[in-house]
């Protein structure tokens, strides 16, 4: 009777770990994806609703399965060549590199297994320019861009490339005419990232690529947000680097992998870590085995559940969306409408100011385009960079839907945040001066 | 009697100590979340009334903006005074906490509520120091806009 004071909370996920005694190199079937049952109803739970699935994603139960034996049994360096440990951790390297070639359709040996999609961008655009930076020294990007992408590129500034960085129209796209206009003879690459990972909007990429080979140019995306959640052919797309992140389709956090074209046009980069030169001479170090089958395992798990979690995640937000619009007024979609990966969805409600709807928001995890919650006091640049007014941008909450979230979920967070936006409009004194008929972008604000 | 202790641990003091660590996981302290849970004196006053000092502070843009209003009684003193605030949790706090401050004092009291004393009473992070720097000039400009409502009464009962 006293062994039963003490419950494990997380007995459903504890068991499958335990289960799996020795996993041969075949792969194994395992049945329908749980649901992460650490929270069953909201209010009595003890943890957040997790909606932040633009920053990161739970682990799928598959892919943690699968990396365990990696870290108890077969820990060997994939690099050693004289022992079994060597050999059947290489051999599991080497599945995990197949399945992440096949989930965007190019060959095992165009991968490279890098530490994140961070690392990825780096090495692509860094690496790239500084191999061919005799040639051709203009590169351009997207001021929509993640900052490791614009911060590689304002530190090749100082190498002396020229950066163009285009504006995005108002629903986020690029403008194909302003970009055919900005290619000129010198120019090596075009970097636009596929989903931007802030309000989800999805990028042309196939005519992004095709006037990129037309004009001899090298097309680098960053589909950290994209890959395994839509589909994505490196051939049909005519993409030459791309760039792929682990803990954004349900992997280990700390791995990621580019993808560099081998044939039509051959892609060389000078490698941005040196040692012994590891994974074709590109990137050196260890590469890390459990984290590198986990990864493989995510994406042969997103090849599969593909177009069954496109069609979940598009029903969930496209539900969620209308439930705000029939429930509050003034809720403004940042993004285009049709162009979006549905699973992120930015939402500016007018007149409340994000962090204070967050802090309401408690037991729900959210992030938000507001300043209050960056570091800084400036608000997000990607909505400015679609010209969202600066009090517009002080408003937005980012909601993730993915393959674990659930109506209920979805319930929850819209009764909840209507009635806290609610409470906070009437706290509001701009919401106040709408009511009144007041035009707020004619009222002389004073600055302190 | 063991098991029904089992099923209460299992469900009650988890929950409590994961509420305490959610609380301080947003690294406000208890007066703050308590003025922003509970806002005291939210609301309007009535502008045209010349006893009622309001004022609005701060820009959309800046993503801080504060509606303050107090009234005066006929001797000078505070009798009531409502806020409403578009800005995070710090400064909808500290509004607050202006509004229950000025309650009772004259208008020279009033002008000596400084940001220091509010961000201290609230334990304001050092990057949220200017919600409490806005709501010290929201208290200064709606006592100033009131005796600028003042001063014509004041130079007529001259006259």
């Amino acid at each position: 009777m006293m062994k039963r004071l003490i419950t494990p909370l997380t007995r459903v996920t504890l068991r499958s770990l335990y289960s799996t005694a020795q996993v041969q190199s075949k792969v194994v079937q395992f049945t329908e994806p749980r649901a992460p049952e650490v929270y069953k109803n909201s209010e009595s739970s003890t943890k957040a609703i997790y909606f932040d699935l633009g920053a990161t994603t739970p682990v799928d139960p598959r892919v943690l399965d699968r990396m365990l034996p990696l870290y108890t049994d077969m820990y060997g360096n994939p690099h050693s060549r004289t022992h079994e440990y060597g050999w059947n951790s290489e051999a599991q390297v080497e599945e995990a590199r197949r399945h992440v070639a096949d989930l965007i359709g190019c060959t095992s040996k165009e991968i490279v297994f890098t530490s994140g999609a961070t690392e990825s961008n780096n090495t692509a655009i860094k690496g790239v320019a500084r191999f061919y930076k005799k040639k051709k020294n203009h590169i351009i990007t997207t001021q929509t861009e993640h900052k490791c992408v614009l911060d590689s590129c304002r530190h090749l500034e100082d190498e002396g490339f020229t950066i163009t960085y285009l504006p995005v129209k108002q629903n986020g796209l690029i403008d194909l005419d302003l970009l055919e206009q900005e290619i000129t003879d010198k120019t090596l690459l075009v970097s636009v990232m596929a989903v931007n990972n802030e309000i989800g909007v999805l990028q042309p990429l196939k005519d992004i690529g095709q006037l990129c080979r037309k004009r001899g140019v090298l097309f680098h995306t960053d589909a950290a947000q994209a890959v395994g959640k839509i589909p994505v052919n490196v051939d049909d797309m005519c993409i030459d680097l791309l760039s792929i992140s682990g803990h954004k389709l349900y992997g280990p956090k700390g791995i990621g992998a580019l993808y560099v074209r081998k044939n039509k046009p051959r892609v060389r980069l000078a490698p941005i870590i040196n040692g012994g030169g590891q994974e074709g001479g590109r990137r050196s170090g260890t590469v890390p085995s459990p984290l590198v089958v986990g990864l493989g395992e995510a994406c042969r798990v997103a090849k599969q559940d593909l177009e069954r979690d496109a069609k979940y995640v598009k029903e969930l937000s496209k539900y969620m969306i209308e439930g705000f619009r029939s429930r509050l007024d003034h809720v403004i979609l940042n993004g285009d409408e049709e162009q979006r990966y549905p699973g992120i969805v930015n939402i500016s409600f007018a007149y409340v100011e994000g962090e204070s709807l967050l802090m309401a928001l408690n037991t729900v995890a959210l992030s938000s385009g507001s300043a209050c919650t960056s570091a800084s006091l400036e608000p997000s640049y990607v909505l400015r960079a679609l010209g969202v007014s600066e009090d517009l941008a002080h408003t937005s909450l980012r909601f993730g839907i993915g393959r674990f979230t659930t109506k209920k979920e979805v319930d929850y967070v819209l009764d909840k945040c209507s009635f806290e936006v609610e409470r906070l409009r009437e706290m509001s004194p701009l919401y106040e001066m709408v009511k009144e008929g007041i035009d707020l972008s004619e009222v002389k604000w004073e600055h302190h | 009697m063991l098991r029904q202790f089992a099923r209460y641990s299992r469900t009650h003091l988890n929950q409590t100590n994961y509420l305490i660590s959610n609380q301080t996981r947003t690294k406000y302290g208890e007066t703050l979340i308590d003025h922003y849970k509970n806002p005291r004196n939210v609301g309007s006053l009535d502008k045209g009334d010349k006893n009622v000092g309001s004022a609005i502070v701060g820009a959309p843009a800046c993503g801080d903006v504060m509606k303050f209003q107090v009234q005066f009684d006929d001797n000078g003193r505070v009798v009531d005074a409502k806020f409403k605030t578009f800005g995070c949790g710090s400064a909808i706090a500290s509004s607050s906490v202006a509004t229950e401050w000025v309650k009772g004092k004259t208008a020279e009291e009033c002008l000596s509520i400084t940001n220091n004393d509010i961000a201290q009473h609230l334990a304001l992070p050092p990057v949220k120091k200017h919600c409490s720097l806005l709501a010290e000039s929201a208290i200064r400009e709606s006592v100033s806009n009131y005796k600028a409502k003042q001063a014509p009464h004041m130079m007529k009962a001259e006259n």
